[in-house]
Formats: C-alpha cells, structure tokens, sequence
C-alpha cells in the first residue's frame, strides 16, 4: 500500500535502515532457537557443549533418536495424544459449528442471552477445585475422556465462527433457501458447511493446536501412567530429568545406558520429535490461522 | 479477538398486543426448533464443564465432606478466607501473583504493537509476510517445551544462552535457580512465544488504515517517524482498548502451567503464585474447601478488574465489551 509513497530525506533513509536492521534481528533471535534445537539434536553432544556448534550440525549422529525411538513411554504418550487430538477435535467441531450457525442467524430470538450464557464462562469459572470434584463424581479422573468432553467447546473459537457466518453468509441467500421450502437444516448442510470450508479449517487447527499441547488435563486429572499424553512424558524427560531408557531396569544392555552428556541430545531430540506434527503443519497453519485472528477481529 | 458479543439487530416490531408468553414460546420452539437442536450440545456440554462447577463454589463457604462431595458439609461462613488473609503465605503469594502478572501484561501488551508497526515498515509484500509468518512460529510450541527449552539453554555450565550473555560480560548467573532472575526469564519467554502472534490483530488493523492518510501526510511533508506516530499509532487505538479490557480481566490468571514447570525449590520464594498453590494445597494436599476458596479469592479479584477495565474503556474511549 505504502509502496506508492518515496521517502528521499536522509532521516528516512535512515529509518528504513534501522527497520531493516531490527527487523532481520528480531527474526534471527525467533527463529535461531529452534534452529538450534534441531541441529543440536544431531550434533555430537561434547561439541555443542563445548560450543562448537553454531550454524551447522558437527559430528553427525543420531544417537538421541535411536534412544528416544527406543522408549516405550514415548510411543505410549504419541499415541495417546493422537487419540485424544483426533477425537477431542472430533467432538470439537461437531459441538461449535453447528452451535456458532445457530447463534449467527439473526431472526434467532435467544441468540443474545444464550451468546452471554457461553461469554460468561470466559471471564467466570468454578475454579480448580470445584472442577476436580465434579470430575471426581462424574467418573472423569483417570478416564481418556476427560481429554475430550470437558474441552468440548471453546467459547473463543465459538465467536469466531459466529462472526464468520454473521458476515460470510448473504441474509439473501438463506431468504431464497427459505422461500424454496429448505429447513435450517438443510441450509446448514447444504449451503452454510460447503460456503464456509475456510473457517472449519481455522476452527479445526485451533482445536488440533490445542489437543496437542495440552498438559493441564493430564497433570492433573490423570494419575495412571499408560493414559498420559505426550506432554506429561515429555515434562518427564526434559523437565524433571527422570532417567531414559534402559532406565526401567535397565534392559538397554549398555551398562547403565548413555552418559550424561548424552542427556542433553536426548533433550533436543525430544523437542523436535514431540513438535514435528506442528511444524509439518506450519505451512498449512499460516495461512488460515491468521485468517482466524483476523475472523475474530471483526467486531459483530 | 474483540470479542463481539452482540450485534445490534432491529428487534421484530413491537406488536401492539403481545400474545400471553407460553403462546409465544410455543410458536418461537415449533419455527426455531432446529436451531435449538444444534445449540443443544453446546449449551449441556457449558451447562455441566462450566456452570456446574460454579454451583461447587459454595465449598469455599463449607466444611469438605467426602460424602457431599460438590456441595460440601456444615456452613462455615467466611472462615476459609480468614485463615488464607490471615496465613504467612497471604503477602507473598500476592505480591508474587501481582508482579509476575503485571510485568507480563504490560510488556506482553505493548510488545505486539511495537513489533506490529515495525513489520509494517517493511517494504514489499512477501518480506513482509515471511517476517510475520517467522516472528508468530513460536506461538505453537508447548509450554513443556518451551520451559524445557529453557531449561537446556540457560543451563549454568553448558547453556547457549548462557554462554551468549557472557561475550556480555554477564556470568556466574543461575538464570533457573536465581529468584531474582525468574521475572525478566519469565516475562522474555513470553515474549519471545507470544509476540508475533499478538502483533496479527495489529497488523490487520495497520492494512486497514487509508493510504489516502499516508498520501496527505506525505504531502504534508510528514517523515517516517511521524507518520508511524501520526496515521499508524491512532488506528490501533480501537484494537488496544479492546484487547486491554480482556488482558485486564486475566491480571491474576498468572500461567499456572508455565509457572509450576519453571518452579523449583531455588526460586520457589518468587516463584510461588496463587493457582500453584491452590494446585499444591488442593489437588495435592486434598485441602478441599481452603483452596475452593483462594481459587474463589482469586476469580473475583480478575472479575472486578475486568469489570472495571471495561467502564474505565466505555469512559474514555467509548468502547466496551457489553
């Protein structure tokens, strides 16, 4: 837009400059750390310790992955997490978008008190302790579906795709549907779903997002090891540091495993294992995950 | 993210004589029934998550009974938060939920907006976009790695981070262990996750201002510097009191989960904060109703905030979320 204005003025110069220098740096400080992570994950761990390793990987390995690949905990968490990502999400998106058409049509007479029925639970909540018991009562604690039901609908995401039908859908269009004789439903199904293929894909990678990163729920809801996602395995091995593997009786044969500078390969190559499905996703998640936040940004 | 929550629709006509409610219920349920249906997961699955644990807020005001489970035992009036005033742990843990929160909030409230009308500056679409794109990319990593990525980095003997601050002159620090260090680490994690992805609101809000604005202060013979002062600064404003209002209503919503896994018993004296506690004292301890009430405690006081966030906004700046 601001290409069509020239600066001439040194002052100005100046500024682009200084806009480029800051510019190139703040994305530097972004994006070297995760750079890092991945070229240290392959690195021979004495060099990167040494600091050694800057820009590329040196003493190519792949030891950490050969241990990480080999540990059951990491599977078990994989696994679970898919479970619960896939149907949580599944569940997700069967309960907000059908819900976020309805309080979109504007003809609807409770669309207002039920929108302040949803709102309220943002800036309200029972609390910790509240919630834990009615878990408690309702079978919840330590059951694979307190991943799913709780988190059914996320009121934030809710609004986001209220005001997309709010603003996407033509009143006409529905006018026209109504007078030949279809039914919300139909509308709903035929019409509002196929027209609105852009938001479900924002609505359902927020929701992927989040399944994926959760570690509340299972820190605290969960206690059976075999049910915990990949985020309480991973808080294990690289936050309270619990031995790896081999470590459960040691069947690795080696001798007590690896040593302890070997840790620290491990730790990198945990990171790029557990955040791999998101990077993967990340070309995909550009596009409509800002198209979300701008979505969301519309004010209704 | 400004949460719209209403829309200003004009109401169906008055009619000049209302049919008695139960007729007007029936005729709304037999024409919106459908739509009821489709509401109808979402508001059971808010009804029970959400508001049922609501009605267990009573506990903060009773006895914890095993049997009663939700609803608790005998009254006990207010003596749950008598004895939380009255702990040594009351001072430090609000002085620790205040610092840690407001520090967070302003530099992660300004942060996005400088870095917003900074990407703005960058001349051509696609550097443009690859530095939005890039600075958001740590916004989807999980807080168990970010934390575990501090952890590596900001090892004591072996850290890149740490080994990057002594080309400065700074050595000899525990940026883990170190109380004094766990704000600034804290708060610049949470920059370094978040700040890119805050700056997207501001930055659609930027490609929305008038190139006819930028046209005439070019004409005017406006530099740089003051047409990011002048035309870029005042179209945010709508967006930031907006975003204000809601950051506002968190103020005590310290992130328990990056908290609790940056704890341990070196900066504990800091680093302890209001929903650790109650996670430590409640699910941990089994002290049921004391810490239904911190949690009570704490809910409140984001509620009044949030509250008075929103009638400071209507005041000023005319903008509000209801």
């Amino acid at each position: 837009m601001t290409t069509k204005v020239r600066y001439h003025r040194p002052g100005d110069i100046v500024f682009a400059a200084l806009v480029a220098v800051s510019i190139v740096l703040i994305v530097f400080v972004t994006l070297y750390p995760i750079f890092f992570v991945a070229i240290a994950s392959i690195s021979q761990p004495q060099l990167v310790q040494g600091g050694q390793v800057w820009f590329f990987p040196r003493g190519i390995n792949w030891f950490g992955y050969e241990q990480i690949l080999g540990d059951q905990r990491i599977w078990t968490g994989y696994r679970n997490t898919i479970v619960y990502t896939v149907l949580g999400t599944a569940v997700n998106m069967l309960v907000t978008i059908p819900a976020a058409y309805a309080l979109s049509r504007r003809e609807f007479a409770a669309r207002r008190p039920l929108m302040f029925f949803f709102a309220f639970t943002m800036f309200f909540n029972g609390g910790l302790i509240p919630t834990y018991l009615l878990y408690r009562d309702l079978n919840l604690l330590d059951n694979m579906w307190v991943f799913i039901l709780p988190s059914a609908l996320n009121v934030y995401n809710l609004i986001i795709a209220r005001a997309f039908y709010e603003n996407s859908i033509p009143e006409e269009l529905h006018e026209a549907a109504t007078l030949d004789g279809s039914d919300e439903f139909r509308f709903f199904f035929t019409i509002a779903i196929p027209l609105s293929k852009a938001i479900l894909s924002v609505i359902m990678l927020y929701y992927l997002v989040q399944h994926w990163n959760d570690f509340f729920t299972g820190l605290v809801f969960i206690r059976d090891y075999a049910k915990q996602p990949l985020q309480i395995v991973l808080r294990d091995i690289l936050i309270s540091n619990t031995a790896f593997a081999g470590g459960a009786g040691g069947a690795g044969g080696t001798g007590g495993g690896y040593g302890q500078q070997y840790a620290d390969q491990i730790k990198y190559g945990v990171i790029i294992v557990s955040s791999l499905p998101v990077i993967m996703l990340y070309p995909f998640l550009q596009k409509y995950f800002e198209k979300g936040v701008m979505i969301g940004s519309v004010k209704g | 993210m400004a949460v719209a929550l209403e829309t200003k629709v004009a109401t169906t006509p008055p009619a000049r004589t209302r049919s008695p409610w139960p007729q007007r219920l029936r005729q709304h349920l037999s024409r919106r029934w459908q739509l009821w249906v489709m509401l109808a997961p979402a508001i059971v699955a808010t009804a029970v998550f959400a508001y049922a644990p609501m009605y267990g807020i009573q506990l903060a005001f009773r006895e914890f009974d095993f049997e009663a489970g939700l609803t608790g035992g005998d009254w006990v009036g207010l003596k749950y938060f008598r004895q939380f005033f009255d702990s040594p742990q009351f001072w430090q843990l609000m002085r620790n939920t205040v610092l840690i929160s407001v520090t967070t909030l302003v530099v992660g409230f300004f942060a996005p907006i400088g870095l917003a009308l900074l990407v703005n500056q960058v001349v051509g679409p696609r550097r443009k976009r690859f530095s939005q794109t890039a600075t958001y990319l740590p916004h989807f990593i999980s807080i168990v790695v970010i934390v575990g990525m501090l952890q590596v980095f900001l090892s004591p003997s072996t850290g890149l981070i740490t080994r990057v601050m002594e080309w400065f002159g700074v050595s000899g620090i525990n940026f883990l262990g170190d109380p004094k260090a766990f704000i600034p680490v804290y708060v610049i994690s949470e920059v370094w996750q978040h700040c890119g992805w805050n700056s997207i609101i501001y930055l659609a809000a930027l490609s929305n201002v008038d190139t006819q604005l930028y046209e005439a202060a070019k004409i005017d013979g406006a530099s740089r510097f003051q047409i990011i002062r002048n035309v870029d600064l005042p179209s945010l404003v709508p967006t930031m009191v907006i975003l204000f209002i809601l950051t506002m209503g968190g103020v005590l919503n310290t992130g328990f989960e990056k908290i609790f896994l940056m704890q341990n018993t070196l900066n504990l004296p800091i680093s302890e904060v209001i929903s650790t506690y109650v996670y430590k004292i409640g699910i941990i301890g089994n002290q049921f109703s004391y810490s239904t009430a911190i949690g009570l405690f704490n809910t409140l006081i984001n509620f009044a905030f949030l509250v008075g966030a929103n009638q400071l906004a209507k005041r000023l700046a005319n903008t509000s979320l209801w």
